[in-house]
């Protein structure tokens, strides 16, 4: 991790942790704490597809994974909260590696109709399984966690908690991508079989940042289980895998801080503009469709760009002779 | 009723739905081999082929056939519109961010479809009656024998463009190469563009033969989509046989499944399918395996 991405780090944690002393508003607090969690998701998603050049559009489902173990575990079953949720993670890494081996190893784009069609299916089996899960009504009464006789039980706590998880993976996924490993995944995203040729198991490596990134879905899961205390199949649709997706493509493929920007953006922006939560899913239609179009790196990468023309002109140019 | 005239009963309706797969599963062939992107709008095309048959149908009262030809029309223009459009002006020709944008095109259609026919599902009536005839034993109902027909038709219209008329000739060639078939004067982006019509106009078609059974809504595109991609790649991603069979194989297994195990995890069939196949035999049945030259 470079120096500036440290003081960045540092900047923007002070600025987050500083923030709830302004906000006197537990739904503003609320909001950010649903962007916290988009965060974790986002992240992982976008080492998915930022560094292994694969889309997952079942994300929602890892997320539902992690939420519906933590749940189902320690109220029916009475387990301890923080281990459920790391078994969670290992539960949801393992399912993610049984659709990773079989899709990655193949050429081109197996792994999105494979992680949607996973998506479609848990959510039946959510609905259908409904001894255990309370089927379309929701499972509800989940604890608040605790850690050490401190209890996160409003939302101001839950701030610090959710905020301390988001920034740790980023922190984490900062240091990974400048790494050894980061710059095989780089590589691999570049050109795969050039990697191949030099010595990089992609394929491992494809198959190992998609457990990665599914586990960070699972954990978010289970925190969002423990933060609402109710969940239903409805929040774990296709829908929020495509939102998520969204997230990364308007923050730019394979730039972390551009994920924090556009999971903050379109989480905050919805809540905003009321009149679009009617219209959301085509209004998620056409952002993707419009930035995938005309600003296929990224919607604040190439916003900068229109702003700072020349350079943009210079680095296509450059970008035209290199390839 | 017997066991074996259950199976073969589920059978029968397996191939019904299944023949609307692999009109599907061609859909995606054809794309894919003009492009190699997998074109996830493929089942909004089913729904909207839906959609446009009841508004001409049972709205405007038009007669049947002229609805028929007209709802393959609009949808063909869909098709078109998203080659034409989203697809063609994109900055970044990388496949990746090509199958994102039919995924945008196809959340959009579905938004769209919300607000112009609303959430409630919607029927047609059967092409001829509802008397279901009885053949060796079993039900069939007259819409099922329509399907066959129409699914027959059009595979027998689709191998006679591929083998006997210039422009398929060309689609194939662009398929087995797109440089060589752009060195041979071959209009490749006009290939494309036909290629994305003609899959709109098969969605079409399977949508408008397969509502009058199942009923359609503005949110089955996906699910339609996602049971044609694995139709396809059971069959064999890319082949025109393949993608027949493979539909057909597909219907029957599910409504085997649905009817001998759990009609709740029907659905779940495809999707089991998909990864079994895609971990043993990723080529499918007819598909041949490729090399891929560095």
């Amino acid at each position: 991790m470079g120096k500036q991405n440290k003081i960045y780090l540092i900047l923007f944690a002070l600025g987050v942790f500083a923030l709830p002393l302004f906000l006197r508003n537990n739904y503003h607090l609320m909001v950010l704490n649903i962007s916290a969690l988009n965060i974790l998701v986002v992240i992982g998603l976008n080492l998915l597809m930022g560094f292994a050049g694969q889309i997952s559009l079942g994300h929602a489902a890892f997320f539902g994974l992690g939420a519906y173990f933590s749940g189902i575990l320690t109220t029916t079953f009475g387990f301890p909260t923080w281990p459920t949720i790391l078994l969670a993670m290992a539960i949801t890494a393992g399912v993610a590696f049984g659709i990773g081996v079989p899709t990655l190893k193949l050429e081109g784009h197996y792994l999105v109709m494979a992680t949607l069609g996973f998506n479609v299916i848990i959510y039946i089996v959510m609905i259908q399984l409904e001894s255990l899960t309370g089927g379309p009504s929701g499972f509800s009464g989940i604890p608040r966690p605790e850690l050490g006789g401190f209890i996160f039980d409003s939302d101001r706590k839950y701030y610090y908690l959710l905020w301390t998880v988001s920034l740790g993976a980023l922190l984490l996924s900062l240091n990974l991508i400048h790494s050894r490993v980061g710059r095989a995944m780089a590589a691999l995203r570049q050109n795969e079989i050039a990697a191949r040729c030099a010595g990089i198991d992609t394929k491992a490596y494809k198959v190992k940042i998609f457990v990665l990134s599914a586990a960070m879905a699972s954990l978010a899961g289970s925190l969002y289980a423990h933060y609402i205390t109710f969940i239903s199949p409805g929040t774990f649709s296709f829908f929020y895998s495509l939102q998520v997706v969204t997230m990364v493509l308007v923050g730019g493929i394979g730039s972390l801080w551009g994920s924090v920007l556009g999971a903050l953006l379109l989480t905050i922006l919805p809540e905003a503009l009321h009149a679009v939560k009617e219209y959301n899913v085509l209004v998620y239609g056409l952002i993707l469709t419009g930035v995938l179009v005309f600003f296929p790196h990224g919607l604040l990468t190439g916003m900068a760009g229109i702003w700072r023309g020349r350079e943009k002109r210079v680095a296509a140019g450059m970008e035209k002779t290199i390839s | 009723m017997s066991l074996w005239l259950q199976i073969f009963q589920f059978v029968l309706s397996g191939l019904t739905t299944g023949s609307t797969y692999a009109l599907v599963a061609i859909g995606f062939s054809l794309i894919h081999n003009a492009t190699g992107i997998v074109n996830f709008a493929q089942g909004e095309f089913v729904m909207l082929g839906g959609m446009f048959m009841i508004t001409f149908h049972s709205f405007l009262r038009l007669p049947m056939v002229l609805a028929f030809v007209l709802t393959i029309i609009c949808v063909a223009a869909v098709g078109l519109l998203l080659e034409r459009g989203p697809i063609n002006r994109a900055r970044s020709k990388e496949i990746l961010i090509l199958v994102m944008i039919t995924v945008g095109a196809s959340i959009s259609i579905k938004g769209l479809s919300m607000m112009i026919w609303g959430k409630n599902p919607m029927t047609l009536p059967p092409f001829s009656g509802e008397n279901p005839l009885i053949f060796l034993g079993a039900a069939i109902m007259p819409q099922s024998l329509w399907i066959f027909g129409i699914t027959l038709l059009v595979v027998i219209a689709l191998s006679y463009f591929f083998r006997g008329t210039m422009a398929g000739k060309a689609m194939r060639a662009v398929a087995a190469s797109r440089r060589t078939a752009l060195l041979s004067g071959i209009p490749v982006e006009r290939m494309i563009l036909l290629s994305f019509t003609l899959s709109g106009a098969l969605g079409a078609a399977a949508g408008v033969i397969l509502t009058p059974i199942t009923t359609t809504s503005y949110d089955v595109g996906v699910m339609m989509g996602l049971k044609g991609f694995s139709a396809a790649i059971l069959g064999g991603y890319g082949s025109m046989p393949g993608a027949v069979v493979g539909g057909l194989l597909l219907g029957v297994l599910e409504s085997l499944g649905a009817g001998l195990i759990s009609s709740e995890y029907k659905d779940a069939m495809a999707f089991l399918i998909l990864l079994i196949v895609l971990f043993f035999k990723p080529t499918g049945i007819l598909g041949k395996g490729s090399f891929k030259r560095v």
